[in-house]
Order: C-alpha cells, then sequence, then structure tokens
C-alpha cells in the first residue's frame, strides 16, 4: 500500500513536472509541421509565465494573466514569422535570439514594476490557478487501488493540467482529419507543391504561429501561475529544449511526442524524489548529479534510441517562389 | 468514309482551346517572351519545343499563373482570362504537370489529390468522394493507381500518373506537360504517351513542352516552335521533320547524326575483368564486368539507368571501391590499389572523368566559372605561384575554355550557377577534354544539353578519338549511344548482356538487350 502511494505520488509529480513539456512540445509541432523550426519555444513560455505573473498580481485574476500570457506569447509567435516567414530570415538564429531577448526582458520589467530583484510578488490565494477535485474523489479515496490512483493521479489538478492532456488528443484530430491539418503536413513537407494548390504558403505558416503562440503562453502561465506562485528569472530552466528534444524523440506525432514528455517528466520527478535520500549500496549521491539526471537521459535517447527521426523535410528553409 | 472530310472543316471552326496574343514578359532587361501568338486547338496534342532558355516554361508559367505578363492577352476557349495564380488557372481549366513533380512525399495518392480541394473542414467526405472519382478517372483513362500507396514508394512513373490525376481530379481541360519524358524510363515514356493519347481521345488538350524531338514526331498533332524568347514557326506534326525542326529551333542547319570515320584501334587502355562493385547499402550493383577500351576507339554503355552503369563509372574513376575484379589501365592492375585508384592519382595518370551529375559532382554551383573550371588540376603548377592560386592564368584558361568550346556567358567570373545546364556541361567537358588523358570516362555526355551543343560536344569527342584517346561514354539516351560509340556494351541488372559493333546495332537489338535478353544468344540455342 505504501509502496503504491509511492509510485502515485511520483506520477502525479509526473503529470504536473510533464504540463509545460507537453504544451510546449505540442505548439513545437504545429510550427515545425508547417516547416518553421522553433528554438524559441523556452523564451516564448517564459515570456508567457511573466506576464501571466504580472497581470495576475495586478488583477487578482489568473484567467486575466493567462490570457495576457497567450497574447505577448503569439505577438513574439508572429515577430518569429515576421522574420522568418515574411523575411526568409535563419529559423534557429531568429529562436535563439527571441530566448536570449526574453531571458532578459522578463527581470527588467520586473525590476521597474515591481522592484523585487527581478521578480514578480508571490501570488496567493486567488491569484492562482487552484487544483480541482474531481467528483467522488473524496468519496473513492479510500477504495483501495482504484481510489488511491483516481484520487492521487487523475484528481487534484489544475485546470491547465487537464488542458495540456486535451490538448494532445484534440492535436491529433486537428493534424489527421481535418482539412487544416492536411495542408500543415503538406506545408512542412513540399510547400511548393502546397503553392500550386492554391494555398498560402505563408498564410499556413502564419496560423501555425498562432497556435504555436496560444500553447507557449498556457505553458508560460502554467509556470508562474498554476505550478509556482510568481515569476523568478529563468524558471523555464530548459524545459522549452527538452520539450523541442521531447517533439523530436516522438517524430513530430502527438502520441509519440506526449509519451516523449512524460518519460523526461518522469525522470524529473524521480529526481525530485530522490534527492538527498540515500541509495542503496551507493549511499548518498550530490543533489547535482541526481538533478543531472533528466538531462543526461536527454542526450541519451536522443543520441542512441531514437534512431533515424527525419522531421518535416522543409522544416527550417524559408519557402522562396522558384522561378 | 463519307464523314472524314467534315472532320477538319469541324475542328478548324473551333475556338482554340487556348489562345495567346502578343505576350511578352520581361525579367529585368532580359526579354524573356517577345510578342508570342499561339492557338492551340482542342483535342489535340500540341508540342512547344526550342532549346533551354528559349522561353518556353516562362510562357506556360504565366499560363499557368506562376507569372503574369508584361502584357498581353490570354484566352480560353475564345474568352479572355485574366489569369494571377495557379487557382485562376485552374478554375479555368488548365491543369499542369511539373517537371520536377509537386507531390508530397509522405501523403498518399489521395492526400496528394485532394490537397487544396479538400471539400470541407473536416477531410472523411472529401476523401470518400475523391476515391469514387479516382476509380471513375481510372476507368476512363486507364490510370491505373492505388489510392492509398505512400508516394515516395511509388516508381517515377506512377509518381507522374498521380500529377496527371491530380489535374484532372480538379477538372482540368487542357493539360500543360513541362518536360514530362526526361525522368522516366523508354518503358514508362510508352506508357505515358498511351494514356495522354486516351486524353486526347476524350476530347482533353494536351500541352507537351519538350526539346526531345522524337517525341514531337511520335506524339503531336502540331507543334510549335520558339528561339531567343519568339514564337519563330508553327506546324503540322505529319508536314515537318526532325530536321526542319531542329534548324529551326537552333537558328542553322543542326547535324542530328555528327559525321565520323571508322575507328582505329590502336593498344588496349583500360582493360576490365569480372569487376563487382558493392555500394553503401550492401547491395551488388556491378556483377562481373569485363569489357575494353583501345586508344582511337568510343566505346558506349548503353542500358537502362540504374542497372549499375552508374556505379561502374565511379569505380573506374576511383570514387567507389571496388569489391574485386581487375581494372587494368595501360597494362597494371590498379584495382586493388588505394593509391592509384583514386580520383587525384588516376587525373595525374591521365584519366579524365566527367561525372553523370555535373551539378554535384561536376563543379561546386557557387564557385566561380574560374574556380569550376580548374577543380581536379588545381594543384598543376600553371595555376599556382607559390603557395598562392595564379588568379590571373586560371582566367585567361577559362576565358579559353570558354572561347574554344563557345560558353555563354562568356565571362569567368560568373558563378557556376549562373550558367545553364549545357554551358556547365561544355565547362566540365573543356576541363577534362583540354587537359589532354589518354582515357576519358564520360557519363551522359549530353542530359539536358541543347541539340546545338550537343552535335558541338559530339564533334569534339569524335576528334578526340581520331587523336588516338580512348574513350568510355555511359548514356541511357539510345541514340546517343549508337551515334557515338564505334563499339556498344548493354548493361542490365549489374551484367553485361552482350556487345555489339555500333554498325550491327539498332534500337529494337539494343531494347531487347536492355531488358536482359542477347538476341545472338537466343539465336545460337
Amino acid at each position: 500500500m505504501d509502496n503504491l502511494n509511492d509510485i502515485v505520488t511520483i506520477l502525479a509529480s509526473t503529470v504536473r513536472l510533464g504540463t509545460p513539456l507537453i504544451l510546449c512540445a505540442i505548439a513545437g509541432l504545429f510550427s515545425e509541421r508547417s516547416g518553421v523550426v522553433d528554438m524559441g519555444l523556452e523564451g516564448k513560455m517564459l515570456g508567457g509565465a511573466f506576464l501571466a505573473a504580472s497581470v495576475a498580481y495586478l488583477t487578482g485574476s489568473p484567467w486575466l494573466g493567462l490570457l495576457a500570457a497567450i497574447g505577448f506569447s503569439i505577438a513574439i509567435s508572429m515577430l518569429h514569422g515576421y522574420a522568418c516567414v515574411t523575411l526568409n530570415g535563419d529559423q534557429v538564429v531568429t529562436g535563439v535570439a527571441i530566448n536570449i531577448m526574453i531571458a532578459g526582458f522578463g527581470p527588467t520589467f520586473a525590476f521597474s514594476w515591481f522592484n523585487l530583484g527581478g521578480r514578480t510578488p508571490n501570488l496567493s490565494g486567488g491569484q492562482r490557478f487552484k487544483d480541482i477535485t474531481l467528483p467522488l474523489a473524496d468519496t473513492l479515496k479510500d477504495v483501495p487501488v482504484i481510489g488511491t490512483i483516481y484520487d492521487g493521479l487523475i484528481s487534484g489538478h489544475n485546470i491547465l493540467v487537464y488542458v495540456a492532456f486535451a490538448v494532445v488528443p484534440l492535436s491529433w484530430w486537428v493534424l489527421y482529419k481535418t482539412r487544416f491539418g492536411l495542408r500543415l503536413r503538406a506545408v512542412g513537407e513540399n510547400p511548393s507543391a502546397v503553392d500550386v494548390a492554391g494555398i498560402s504558403v505563408r498564410g499556413m505558416r502564419y496560423q501555425a504561429l498562432v497556435i504555436n503562440g496560444v500553447l507557449c503562453g498556457i505553458a508560460g502561465a502554467y509556470l508562474s501561475t498554476a505550478h509556482g506562485a510568481g515569476f523568478i528569472r529563468d524558471m523555464s530552466a530548459g524545459k522549452g529544449y527538452l520539450a523541442l528534444a521531447a517533439l523530436i524523440f516522438g517524430k513530430w506525432k502527438p502520441g509519440p511526442t506526449l509519451a516523449a514528455c512524460l518519460l523526461f517528466a518522469f525522470a524529473d520527478a524521480v529526481q525530485v524524489r530522490i534527492q538527498g535520500v540515500p541509495l542503496p549500496f551507493i549511499g548518498m549521491v550530490p543533489s547535482s548529479f541526481v538533478q543531472m539526471i533528466p538531462y543526461v537521459l536527454t542526450v541519451l535517447v536522443l543520441a542512441g534510441f531514437v534512431g533515424k527521426s527525419v522531421g518535416p523535410k522543409a522544416a527550417g528553409i524559408p519557402y522562396v517562389k522558384e522561378r | 468514309m463519307t464523314s472524314a472530310p467534315n472532320k477538319p472543316a469541324s475542328k478548324a471552326a473551333a475556338l482554340p482551346a487556348l489562345e495567346l496574343r502578343k505576350v511578352n514578359k520581361w525579367f529585368g532587361t532580359n526579354h524573356a517572351n517577345r510578342d508570342i501568338d499561339l492557338a492551340v486547338q482542342p483535342g489535340t496534342i500540341h508540342g512547344i519545343i526550342g532549346e533551354n532558355g528559349a522561353g518556353k516554361s516562362t510562357i506556360m508559367s504565366i499560363v499557368y499563373g506562376f507569372y503574369s505578363a508584361d502584357s498581353g492577352e490570354v484566352l480560353v476557349n475564345g474568352t479572355p482570362v485574366t489569369i494571377t495564380s495557379p487557382k485562376d488557372a485552374l478554375a479555368a481549366g488548365i491543369g499542369m504537370v511539373h517537371q520536377h513533380f509537386k507531390l508530397v512525399d509522405n501523403f498518399t495518392v489521395l492526400e496528394n489529390v485532394i490537397l487544396g480541394v479538400e471539400g470541407g473542414m473536416k477531410l472523411a467526405a472529401g476523401m470518400a468522394r475523391a476515391r469514387a472519382e479516382l476509380e471513375r478517372l481510372e476507368r476512363e483513362y486507364g490510370l491505373e493507381v492505388s489510392p492509398d500507396s505512400v508516394v515516395e514508394d511509388l516508381p517515377v512513373g506512377i509518381q507522374q500518373r498521380v500529377e496527371i490525376l491530380k489535374a484532372l481530379y480538379r477538372g482540368a481541360d487542357t493539360l500543360i506537360l513541362d518536360e514530362p519524358t526526361g525522368v522516366l524510363t523508354p518503358q514508362e515514356v510508352d506508357e505515358l504517351f498511351r494514356i495522354l493519347r486516351q486524353l486526347r481521345e476524350q476530347g482533353k488538350t494536351i500541352i507537351i513542352i519538350t526539346h526531345k524531338l522524337g517525341e514531337v514526331m511520335a506524339l503531336t498533332d502540331r507543334v510549335s516552335v520558339m528561339r531567343r524568347g519568339e514564337m519563330v514557326a508553327h506546324r503540322q506534326t505529319a508536314e515537318t521533320s526532325k530536321e526542319e525542326l531542329a534548324e529551326l529551333m537552333v537558328g542553322r542547319k543542326v547535324l542530328l547524326r555528327v559525321a565520323k570515320g571508322p575507328a582505329n584501334p590502336g593498344a588496349t587502355v583500360l582493360k576490365i575483368d569480372g569487376l563487382n562493385v558493392i555500394d553503401g547499402q550492401g547491395v551488388r550493383r556491378v556483377k562481373d564486368v569485363s569489357l575494353d577500351v583501345r586508344a582511337g576507339e568510343i566505346v558506349g554503355i548503353a542500358g537502362v539507368s540504374g542497372n549499375g552503369q552508374s556505379e561502374l563509372l565511379q569505380a573506374l574513376s576511383g570514387i567507389m571501391k571496388p569489391a574485386s575484379g581487375q581494372i587494368l589501365y595501360k597494362g597494371e592492375d590498379i584495382a586493388g590499389d588505394p593509391a592509384k585508384l583514386n580520383a587525384r592519382a588516376l587525373r595525374k595518370a591521365g584519366v579524365g572523368h566527367v561525372p553523370e551529375d555535373r551539378q554535384r559532382e561536376g563543379l561546386v554551383m557557387s564557385f566561380l566559372a574560374a574556380e569550376s573550371a580548374i577543380l581536379g588540376y588545381h594543384d598543376l603548377p600553371a595555376y599556382n605561384r607559390g603557395i598562392l592560386m595564379d588568379r590571373d592564368a586560371i582566367i585567361a584558361e577559362t576565358q579559353r575554355y570558354i572561347e574554344k568550346y563557345d560558353v555563354r556567358p562568356t565571362s569567368p567570373t560568373y558563378k557556376s550557377s549562373n550558367f545553364s545546364g549545357g554551358n556547365q556541361q561544355k565547362l566540365v567537358l573543356a576541363r577534362e577534354i583540354e587537359n589532354d588523358p589518354d582515357l576519358l570516362l564520360i557519363g551522359q555526355p549530353t542530359r539536358g544539353v541543347d541539340i546545338g551543343a550537343i552535335e558541338f560536344i559530339h564533334s569534339r569527342l569524335i576528334e578526340m578519338r581520331d587523336a588516338g584517346k580512348a574513350i568510355l561514354v555511359v548514356s541511357t539516351e539510345l541514340d546517343e549511344v549508337m551515334s557515338l560509340s564505334d563499339r556498344i556494351v548493354v548493361m542490365f541488372d549489374g551484367h553485361v548482356v552482350g556487345e555489339l559493333p555500333a554498325s550491327e546495332a539498332d534500337e529494337r537489338i539494343l531494347g531487347l538487350m536492355m531488358a536482359g535478353i542477347d538476341p545472338k544468344k537466343n539465336q545460337a540455342a
């Protein structure tokens, strides 16, 4: 029983840690499937986190914070689009530039608005998204196994966690069952085929970037107003890059990408759990080494186990109408 | 019988399916299309021919809405239309099959067909409709394609069929095909022609852009000739000839078959014995090939592309390592000696090589013409001064090549990519021939090269032969192999099927051999 509780705790923590990864990875999926490589996930998410926390603090509503995060993130995506889709700039360089710009942007404004050394004030009570207890969770709590899992793992997360998990099947449906999805997949593979079919390549890429911005904004709001309680400098801590790795590991498909995100999140959850706990046969491991686990896993997975992960053929290449 | 005289009359009365009046197009200072007039009768196959850069693709891109004309009129079935995008062209009933297919490789045939005309937000209904429509098109035109195959798994000929289906599914009445046979095997070409004739029977109008005269003669009803941006002639195909068309295209008399005297073979320069080549995937591409080339003769290797000729050429030029067998160059076996069988050592030893894929292996596209013109010979003392390259000497030498080989544009300091395919090929040929090799290995000497330049290249090769050099030519163009070679070796599935003197070769025999059948052996059996 104790073991089950332990497992459920780690899995619940996996779900919470995985949420921003899933949102970002799916954001990247839309953008890259349209042919725009997105190195800027990290920056878009971080910018969203800052706006969400600031607006939530100033208005007292996490929902307004979420809206602000989404709006800001879309704006950054449009900037990304203007540079790489309209002006045919280099997508990787633009993405990295966004990350560097936002890394400085948040703390600078936080400093001038709140004067707290580059972070927002702590959010409390109604300024954050609250955990939701699903119906019957309390009643079923004591039912062995099923009750424990329902109460401990499925119930008790905030709304954005459920949004993230709903986004995955929704994306699958959009990608494979709708006209928009067909065109999106086509434009990342062979934009000139889309062009001669009378569809605007740029239009498709901008639409994909809007979706990308929405999802990154939600991810950012999750970091600062749901999972955390306020914005802290560099709070995204490389999650945008991890999401990109998960996207590659998941071969640009929603289901496998979800699985990859959860794997990385699980490694993170385990890392948190075993920090400061002596391990059998090994004894105390310095916490820095333990904290490395998710990143080492990422490197190993991408280097060794992915094999040939072939992305959208036209990703990274600006579309220039040929003669 | 009595209806026969009526037929041409009714055709003449019909409005042209497509008509162009005084269409002009400029690219900067380049007048790509000058006062183009064209009338294409409905229900016919109309050929548009011209050399590279004559403006045929430009004029068709205007019709298809890729460019807009600077002046002039386009009429469809007698009605003036404004076409500013591919969408407008489709709405006017004009479909285009591009030279480089516009297909999404990892999509199914069905997905490719409905892209852009999905018929609704959700795919399911449109997919079902398209599936039914494809079945109808398949019945009507004999265009068999399995709708659920993934495009990248299909052979090139079938991929092209998908392009035709795409156009028909969008309701095209007039179909434009840009150089449709460039990537097809002879069998696929026959199949394409069958389909196009069937489309014509069903009342579709076909426009085919090409520079291959044989195809124009075999397929079209009428032909229009372009030269340097102008429409220079319209002919009924039945009333013209290859020779006349070639002359109209080039603007002067052209020899389609270069005259050459009998060969005067001397010592054996290259002798291959039991050569095997295995590629990176572990597939044996060249199987026990033996042949020899003597000084003063041209040996041609014929075969459908992909039957081991490329790998043989790469092994001989030191790019691929042979797995076993002997390569004797001037009597010395170099097959097992990487110090001798590599591109650099071979060049030093007098083996010139014109690779099949000039853009990838022949020159560096982003280099100046002068830099591309010395590749592989860049360490000759003539091009160097101490540790520095002698830029003046290199440019002077390239200028000499350009003049001698009539390369255009004439500037050695243009980027290699700014030259047309034929002129790039002339640069590579000039480089290899002018360094005076004893053995010249040459792959696809005239692929994508204009008719006038073909004549020139062939004469140069025959001159070389008469100067006592050994030449090995690999070509998938049967005409070329027959007109150049003194002896012809046919390869199929990595093997040599047989060898025969050019005087005994005709298309029928070579065609059989290219399919792996040796008629001589059959007679004997």
